[in-house]
């Protein structure tokens, strides 16, 4: 229908045959725009449920595409996937940012439902320059930090991550709180079909830096389009660069074009130069909305190789429908490929019921962070960290946290007060696409030692209170917590300070033998003294073995 | 008979609070039966069976209110949380109570994290009151509550909250827990006793009698004394599970038949406490349901238990914790009249209850005397969701089980949704201050710790 005005104006210049032929070519043509639409809902909805689903189920079908993305597998050296992207680029050019990039493909949402408002809030775009010296010069600062191993700045500009945090942080609470609907109303009818979780903000600063994220993305996106792509990411830049040498290209064909501008204005990258019949192949993600707009027939989707001349004779010969066959037999396949790829005093109890106040638990003032099993080391883990939340959104135990340190801003860590790292879950490892933490087996990780827990005799109940406790030692899945009889000083209750007389029950403290220690955080967990525990995991600067 | 029913509709509407709770009144009440359109089962007026008291002559209906499980505003039985006991609710199955032949209401400064006296107060208030009959009790759960002066204070408080100048039952509350030792401290070395004594002479204690749980020597020392304190009364805990079975679940419990026996052997009349065990004879195992509705399909699970209680001639009266409108109708039904049991019938339940003893169930009846825990466990809760798993099939014996992945997620998740995480059975320490205060002499953090033991083995799927 849109069409209908083109063939008009065609039926002025061509006759039946060149009307039929040029009509196939289109739809051929057009089937590209479709093609790259459906594969980018696709990978943008599967990547954003691997954000929202806390249950992670689907990480084991849908995991390969956090794996696939370009700074997590540069990180985890998974030289496969970057061999990969590289060809995909130089064969097709920044298919990558159009189709894979969950944050490419959220502009492109947040422009389309601008678009949609008006034809000329769709075509609101003109050609710019590129801004070289702001995109390189950003990438260069991005090596740096990354060579330097300031993982957050590294963080705040990996595309992939930028959407992993706006999803992690301002998508899933309120997934999750759809989720505690659906088990409310689950739990009335006595179904196990969904089950209640905890919304909690995990760090006010990364909240804050994924609202902020948002807000420039979709401002942007709102105004201009791809100019956070074409002027911030680095991966943007980096792929632009490889695409300057791409295969296949979008192409304007001078002698047909009659420079009315149509292209450039529908252009989200802003790099269609029209007066120049030119368009700047660093800045372009294969959208293919230009090629739609054009009502002269004048943009194509081609391989490098055929010269100009190629393009003036295909008007009058017939190959030009084989080409885009071709084209599109091989966009087919690279799409296969992809897809291939892939403390509370003891109350005095006068009267019966009622709940005693638990007070929260805070968190200790751990010297050494810890971080999960697989991560190898405290170096490792925040060298190959993007801080995009995979992990913390998966976490089914609240283990793991954005951290706050200005180095490692973002990037998670652990801490004990709402779970423990349980023996049975290996998430986090499961998930990582970018090699901070490598993928564990549950036999594995109940030997890897990633901290050691540390006794605080001032709040361990059985010395403060003289009662009877145990709990650490009981629930220490390694047997590193054993019970011995207190050979010091009390501090009882009545506030007595003397040597165990007696007349007073033994009470027993628990003693950790490092060795065994893995530094889970069973015992800080369920450790009854509040708000600060009487046992806590201390990290390990490198992780050990038992 | 109609206009009867009219009455009590209105003034039952008037006084209505929830409307759900109206809504099923009126159904009940209001409707004939027998046309096949609803249920036939319709809750009879003026047909209630009554006892009389040898003593004082009273007429006590033979369903007694218990005001230990109050509903609160959370919908819920107020001990539940720290919710408020949700006095419209409780005004509303008082006077359904009164108006079907309900007369007798036992409460306890304890209960209900000590206001089930006030709420009890406020709806009797209502009513006039030579038509009730109150009991409350001395209760002795902390140590410093057990000196005269406190005794006294507590004593004349129960008055306060009641709204009374005279009580009709007072009892030494669960007499037994803590053996001898207690009794002497808490009732007889400083006096309390003749204290209370003294106060049935003068008339402000119309019955004195005593609740018993736990050590028999205490028991039968008091019944030893019977010539003496001249017990008007006695609260045993007696149903068909305790009746023959009590020792055999725990050791230090002893048998409802022995209970009765020394006390009808004295003629002393017994009020019946627990005659349903807080549920668990009303929430039973399926084949039980299928056994008791195969021989009375329209007669409720619970009515078993209740006429169980009531067909010993000895009884004043049985107590219920009734916190929903539900669980009253069902009581007054079976009780207006009161069919006893016959002798096969007698035998069919003493069969159903051997049945029972094969279930590994927690002996907790939810009066939540173990509660609060300091560490904030949620005790009945944990041992409930066992109890419900169990009752379910959902207890699987190990991963090869055949039920065994669909019953591990309604363990787990039924589990979180019973109990908050932090209330769970893997916070408790072991300081066992819950145990003695249990009336079932359940070893609780045994319990908690076995329960928490076999989720542990369901997390990491070890089982």
């Amino acid at each position: 229908m849109k069409i209908q005005p083109d063939f008009l104006i065609l039926e002025h210049h061509y006759s039946d045959e060149q009307i039929i032929r040029i009509k196939r070519e289109r739809t051929l043509t057009n089937m590209l725009k479709k093609i790259r639409t459906v594969f980018a809902i696709i990978f943008f909805a599967a990547i954003t449920l691997l954000f929202l689903d806390f249950t992670g189920t689907l990480h084991a079908w849908l995991g390969w595409m956090a794996k696939i993305q370009f700074l997590p597998a540069v990180l985890a050296l998974n030289a496969g996937v970057i061999i990969f992207l590289v060809l995909l680029t130089l064969l097709f050019g920044r298919i990558y940012c159009s189709v894979i990039c969950p944050l490419g493909v959220f502009q492109d949402l947040v422009s389309w439902i601008n678009g949609r408002r008006s034809r000329k809030a769709r075509m609101r775009f003109t050609y710019s320059r590129a801004k070289n010296l702001l995109r390189y010069g950003m990438l260069v600062l991005f090596t740096a930090a990354l060579a330097a191993g300031i993982g957050s700045f590294v963080a705040l500009l990996d595309p992939y991550s930028a959407y992993g945090r706006i999803v992690s942080n301002l998508f899933a609470p309120l997934w999750q709180w759809g989720n505690n609907l659906l088990a409310f109303f689950a739990e009335r009818i006595d179904s196990y079909a969904f089950y209640k979780t905890d919304v909690w903000l995990r760090s006010l600063t990364t909240f804050i830096i994924a609202a902020v994220t948002l807000v420039v993305i979709v401002v942007l996106a709102l105004r201009n389009g791809r100019t956070w792509c074409n002027t911030i990411c680095p991966v943007g830049t980096v792929l632009g660069f490889i695409s300057r040498f791409s295969l296949f290209k979008v192409r304007i064909d001078a002698e047909k074009c009659k420079s009315c501008s149509l292209c450039a204005r529908a252009c989200k990258a802003s790099c269609i130069d029209y007066k120049n019949h030119s368009i700047d192949h660093s800045r372009c993600v294969d959208c293919f909305d230009c090629i739609g707009t054009c009502t002269h027939g004048a943009i194509s989707w081609t391989f490098r190789f055929r010269g100009k001349s190629d393009n003036t004779i295909r008007t009058d010969e017939g190959h030009a429908g084989t080409t885009a066959d071709k084209s599109r037999r091989r966009f087919l396949a690279a799409g296969a490929a992809l897809t291939a790829a892939a403390t509370i005093k003891a109350q005095e109890k006068k009267v019966d019921g009622g709940l005693a106040v638990i007070q929260d638990k805070e968190i200790p003032d751990r010297r050494t962070r810890i971080v999960p099993p697989g991560a190898m080391s405290l170096k490792n883990f925040y060298r190959h960290c993007t801080a995009c939340q995979l992990c913390v959104s998966v976490c089914p135990n609240h283990v793991l946290r954005p951290s706050a340190g200005l180095d490692t801003l973002m990037q998670p860590e652990m801490s004990y007060e709402r779970g423990y790292c349980r023996p049975e879950c290996t998430k986090c490892s499961d998930v990582c696409p970018a090699g901070a933490i490598l993928p564990v087996s549950a036999e594995e990780k109940s030997s890897i030692q990633i901290g050691h827990a540390v006794w605080i005799k001032s709040n361990c109940i059985p010395v403060t209170d003289g009662v009877k406790c145990g709990n650490c030692a009981r629930h220490c899945p390694t047997g590193a917590i054993q019970m011995v009889p207190f050979r010091g000083r009390h501090r009882y209750r009545g506030g007595h300070s003397e040597d165990a007389g007696n007349d007073r029950p033994e009470v027993f403290i628990p003693v950790i033998n490092t060795e065994r220690c893995i530094g889970c955080g069973a015992c800080e967990n369920l450790c009854p003294a509040r708000p600060f525990t009487a046992i806590y995991v201390e990290g390990n600067m490198v992780h050990g073995e038992i | 008979m109609k206009s009867e029913n009219n009455i009590s509709r209105r003034s039952f509407f008037k006084t209505m609070g929830a409307a759900g709770l109206a809504a099923a009144g009126i159904s009940a009440c209001g409707k004939g039966s027998g046309d096949g359109h609803s249920s036939p089962e319709t809750v009879p007026q003026g047909q209630m069976t009554y006892r009389t008291n040898p003593t004082t002559g009273d007429r006590v209906s033979i369903l007694g209110f218990g005001m230990m499980r109050l509903p609160s505003t959370g919908g819920k039985s107020a001990r539940e949380g720290n919710g408020d006991i949700d006095q419209e609710t409780v005004n509303a199955l008082v006077d359904y109570a009164i108006s079907h032949g309900v007369n007798y209401f036992d409460t306890s400064p304890a209960y209900c994290q000590g206001f089930s006296e006030r709420a009890t107060g406020i709806a009797l208030g209502r009513h006039p009151r030579n038509s009730y009959f109150i009991a409350t009790k001395l209760s002795n759960f902390s140590p410093s509550t057990w000196s005269r002066e406190a005794s006294l204070e507590m004593y004349h408080n129960s008055f306060k909250e009641l709204q009374v100048d005279y009580i009709d039952y007072m009892l030494l509350h669960a007499i037994g827990q803590g053996g001898m030792d207690a009794l002497h401290g808490r009732y007889l070395d400083n006096g309390v006793l003749e204290f209370l004594l003294e106060e049935r002479r003068a008339g402000r204690i119309r019955n004195l009698g005593f609740s018993y749980h736990g050590d028999i020597e205490v028991f039968d020392y008091l019944l030893s004394k019977h010539d003496y304190y001249k017990w008007d009364f006695v609260q045993i805990q007696l149903n068909y599970l305790d009746w023959k079975y009590a020792k055999a679940i725990n050791d230090r419990n002893t048998n409802a038949e022995y209970l009765y026996g020394e006390l009808s052997k004295r003629k002393i009349p017994a009020v019946i406490m627990e005659p349903l065990l807080g549920g668990r004879l009303s929430n039973v195992p399926d084949n039980i349901v299928a056994r008791l509705k195969e021989r009375e399909p329209e007669q409720s699970v619970a009515s078993w238990a209740f006429r169980f209680a009531g067909s010993f001639p000895g009884i004043l009266t049985v107590l219920s914790g009734m916190t929903r409108m539900e669980h009253l109708q069902d009581n007054i039904r079976t009780y207006s009249p009161l069919h006893t049991l016959d002798d096969s019938e007698f035998s069919f339940l003493q069969d159903t209850a051997t049945l029972m003893m094969q279930y590994d169930t927690i002996p907790c009846n939810d009066c939540k005397y173990c509660m609060p825990c300091p560490w904030g466990i949620d005790i009945p809760g944990v041992l409930l969701h066992y109890n419900k798993c169990l009752n379910e099939g959902n207890i699987p014996a190990s991963s090869q089980s055949e039920n065994y992945r669909k019953a591990r997620r309604a363990f787990l998740i039924g589990y979180d949704r019973s109990v908050p995480k932090l209330r769970q059975a893997n916070h408790c320490i072991g300081c066992n201050q819950c145990s003695p205060h249990c009336p079932q002499g359940i070893n609780i953090p045994k319990e908690l710790h076995k329960i928490d033991a076999f989720v542990e083995k369901l997390k990491r799927d070890t089982l």
